[in-house]
């Protein structure tokens, strides 16, 4: 290995808040060479970030205070560096880019602006810089770069927009490019095009990446070494495969095997009553169509799972058989009625019947609200259970259920973590007792480990309860784990249904196929093998 | 089970029911507040019974009285105004006009432009329009105009001016209420309401108005000192409140022209409408922390280091 380019040295930063010291990051040290790629792999809240703003000098003191340490590039301590020479250093030796774009780009300024403006701010003359950018603005793939470069960032998809910070990020050919989740926001098939990218531009130019992810897919797809973080300590460090492999740490190991897409795929029971049947369920806003005659049935403690990039139609078709959007044509059969069609006061009964478990967690759960408010709302509606005792005796209960405790009950979901909070979701749906609980990318938010968690909380109550579900996401191993039958779709429609095994290992449909490869597996060798057969190309 | 479900009350009582009183301890402003606009309150229910002899009584040898001195009697410490009556005294009684014309203006206003904003904001886009041009058609005429007009035609009282101001302010909270509602409507929680079959009545009351209420309730107490200063603009004109009666905003406009010989005729009253108003400020900036679950900490005694 050759010298190192950048040297972190036991660097501690605390964050001082109005709830006391928080110890963000603790004695942390790694370093980075010129063509190399290393990984920092850690949970939401592990200071896996904190340590590149430190770099970037993007840490607001006060709140935060650095403890000790330094870092060392180029001879310097980049700690005791001032202000001045850290602008002379950003951007010019050291780039970064973000897990989202549109919020990195200005949307009243042209993208060729802002590409050429990261050039003329360090002094460059603005027609070499204009060259230049049309240069990495096509190298990055973004079809007729003159024309781009005059079009605005909301003209672009997530994709390209991260291709545009990448090309920005290069424009002054930097030593070190920091790469804080960068692929997180986008489906998977682009993400693999964009993890693609960043090799090859790695490879031309020799710099050295630093990325910062909790995928562990991602991390094994790109990086050369990779040091895992804890709770603000490096509990783990070496080679992708040595830590893949050996992991000698139990919180790496803990993570390993919480990755999904490794356990026994499940079988449909086909002798079960069917409880929901869509057929032909069409949306569409103005001349775009959300959803094209989409048809399936759900039976009894079924797990339908429902796989597709964004801007499929999967969440619109979940939104349209619930009636928060009205469908154009087709019908929805809950039981044998025709719910598209129904008066409110028979809808009412339904909605006791069929719950809903969103996306985010935060948002979904009314912050004023206190968990015993949020769980016992449904009863409230739906006009059940009137005396108190027994009311907060049976939140209680299904507090347990879901793995919390009865001492939760008086508090707001802000006091929770994601997971715990997605806990509290699925509590309010189980409440009303229902038959069928539609699950919007209900785990896509939540870290790894507890990712794996609630997906065994949620296949144990359909064993236990015989509950159906409507399992809607784009993360491929955790539907493998959960589903007994998957639909894949694409622009709308339904491209592929059938049970998991099928889906998972033969494949019918091209679409399908690339959508399985471009789903990147936490084993580096497994990664290995892929890109040696091609499959991306 | 049972010995959960016994316990579960103590710790109710633990951790829910925010004492208000040892958190209103904590916000030393609010509570400073607190006293000061409770002082106001007592003086204006029993100010007029107690010292409105005193407010009356003309003394033409005192007139334009200076303010320090003790030497004819603590009434008149804070001054004497151009007729010689008591400036303390004057002050005290004249709190129950300007607190009932203040306080029912906005709180008719505050009432009235919410419930329609959140119709506007929730209903379709035909009722919507409907009430958004109507308040683009109150607001575009001068309010000062619609006053005089109206108060000329209905004469002038206190609970017609209460009418004229409130309906120059709805605006305010209509356009606030209905943006906030816009935004508020699409949030996450209120989508999950609907999914458990909630009424729109129960959507709007229970998840979109208690996240609105900060917003409207500061903008309230903001629209407190502008109401008293349009109310003394309405007096001054003669369409206003009517001699004897009088309330501070009608005392700043007539200490106006001695402003340059005797600025204490305008100077106390002035200060009175800034201390009521920045008590009802710091006391809305504290409710506003107090009411949210998510700000509650901080007017917490801190039990423990983590919650």
């Amino acid at each position: 290995m050759s010298e190192a380019l950048l040297t972190v040295k036991n660097l501690s930063v605390d964050f001082h808040t109005a709830r006391g010291t928080v110890h963000a990051v603790r004695n942390v040290s790694w370093s980075v060479s010129r063509g190399e790629t290393l990984a920092i792999l850690g949970e939401s809240g592990s200071g896996k970030s904190v340590s590149a703003n430190a770099i970037m000098n993007l840490l607001d003191s006060p709140p935060a205070e650095i403890v000790s340490g330094e870092i060392l590039y180029d001879g310097k301590d980049l700690l005791k560096i001032s202000q001045e020479e850290h602008r002379a250093l950003n951007g010019k030796k050291i780039a970064m880019i973000f897990q989202d774009p549109l919020g990195h780009l200005n949307p009243v300024y042209s993208v060729g602006w802002q590409i050429v403006e990261m050039m003329t701010a360090h002094g460059r003359p603005h027609d070499l810089a204009h060259k230049r950018a049309l240069e990495l603005i096509a190298r990055v793939g973004i079809p007729e770069p003159e024309k781009a470069m005059r079009k605005y960032p909301h003209q672009f998809s997530g994709g390209q927009r991260q291709r545009l910070m990448i090309a920005m990020a290069l424009m002054l050919k930097p030593d070190i490019l920091i790469a804080d989740e960068p692929t997180t926001a986008l489906d998977v098939t682009i993400q693999a095009e964009v993890l693609a990218l960043l090799k090859e531009l790695q490879a031309e130019t020799d710099m050295a990446l630093v990325l910062i992810s909790h995928d562990l897919g991602v991390v094994a797809e790109i990086a050369d070494r990779i040091v895992v973080m804890n709770e603000g300590e490096i509990v783990e460090s070496g080679t992708v495969r040595e830590v893949y492999h050996e992991a000698k740490h139990p919180y790496t190991r803990k993570l390993i095997a919480a990755a999904p897409g490794k356990g026994e795929i499940k079988i449909p029971n086909r002798s079960s009553p069917i409880l929901l049947s869509v057929e032909k369920l069409s949306k569409s806003y103005h001349s775009f169509h959300a959803l094209r005659d989409a048809s399936f049935t759900v039976a009894r403690a079924q797990s339908l799972a429902i796989v597709g990039e964004s801007g499929s139609g999967k969440s619109t078709l979940a939104r349209t058989l619930l009636r928060l959007e009205t469908a154009d044509s087709g019908h929805v059969y809950w039981k044998g009625k025709d719910l598209l069609t129904m008066s409110a006061r028979e809808l009412l009964g339904v909605r006791r019947e069929i719950q809903m478990v969103f996306q985010d967690p935060t948002q979904s759960l009314n912050p004023r609200m206190s968990v015993y408010e949020l769980i016992a709302e449904g009863w409230d509606i739906h006009k059940l259970m009137p005396a108190r005792q027994e009311r907060r005796a049976r939140v209680i209960e299904l507090l347990e259920q879901v793995g919390l405790i009865a001492e939760h009950i008086d508090r707001y979901p802000h006091q929770f973590s994601g997971g715990q909070r997605q806990r509290i979701a699925i509590a309010r749906a189980l409440a009303l007792e229902p038959e069928l609980i539609i699950c919007d990318e209900a785990v896509s938010a939540l870290d790894v480990s507890i990712q794996a968690q609630v997906i065994a909380l949620l296949d144990s109550l359909r064993q236990r309860l015989g509950i159906s579900f409507i399992f809607i996401a784009h993360d491929l191993g955790v539907v493998r784990d959960f589903a007994d039958t998957v639909i894949v779709m694409k622009a709308g429609e339904i491209v592929e249904m059938g049970p998991t095994a099928q889906i998972f290992e033969a494949p019918r449909e091209p679409y399908t196929k690339k959508l399985l490869a471009s789903n990147l597996d936490p084993d580096p060798d497994v990664q290995a093998k892929r890109r040696a057969m091609g499959i991306y190309a | 089970m049972p010995a959960t479900i016994t316990q579960a009350p103590t710790t109710a009582s633990e951790t829910k029911g925010p004492n208000l009183i040892s958190m209103l301890w904590r916000d030393k402003f609010a509570f400073v507040s607190v006293i000061i606009l409770l002082l106001i309150l007592v003086s204006a229910l029993i100010g007029p019974a107690l010292l409105g002899d005193a407010a009356t009584q003309q003394n033409l040898r005192g007139r334009n009285f200076p303010p320090f001195s003790f030497e004819r009697g603590w009434l008149f410490y804070l001054g004497g105004d151009a007729l010689g009556r008591s400036m303390l005294a004057r002050l005290i009684v004249a709190a129950q006009s300007t607190i009932a014309i203040a306080a029912g203006t906005v709180a008719a206003a505050m009432v009235v432009g919410t419930i329609l904003g959140l119709i506007a904001g929730y209903m379709g886009k035909v009722v919507s329009q409907v009430i958004m041009r109507l308040a683009d058609v109150i607001m575009s005429f001068p309010s000062l105009l619609i006053a005089v007009v109206v108060l000329y035609v209905l004469g002038p009282s206190i609970p017609n001016m209460i009418l004229v101001l409130a309906i120059t302010r709805v605006p305010i909270y209509l356009r606030t209420a209905r943006a906030e509602v816009l935004e508020v409507r699409e949030r996450m929680f209120v989508q999950a309401a609907i999914v458990m079959g909630a009424t729109h009545s129960r959507i709007i009351v229970k998840h979109i108005l208690p996240v609105i209420a900060p917003t409207i309730l500061t903008i309230a107490t903001l629209d407190f000192a502008f109401v008293m200063l349009a109310e003394s603009s309405l007096s001054f004109l003669g369409i206003g409140v009517q001699p004897p009666d009088i309330t501070w905003g009608l005392m700043v406009s007539q200490g106006r022209p001695y402003l340059s010989s005797a600025w204490w005729l305008a100077f106390w009253p002035g200060l009175m409408i800034v201390i009521a108003a920045l008590s009802l400020n710091l006391l809305s900036n504290w409710l506003r922390v107090a009411l949210d679950p998510t700000q509650r900490w901080r007017l917490e005694a801190r039990r423990t280091k983590s919650v």
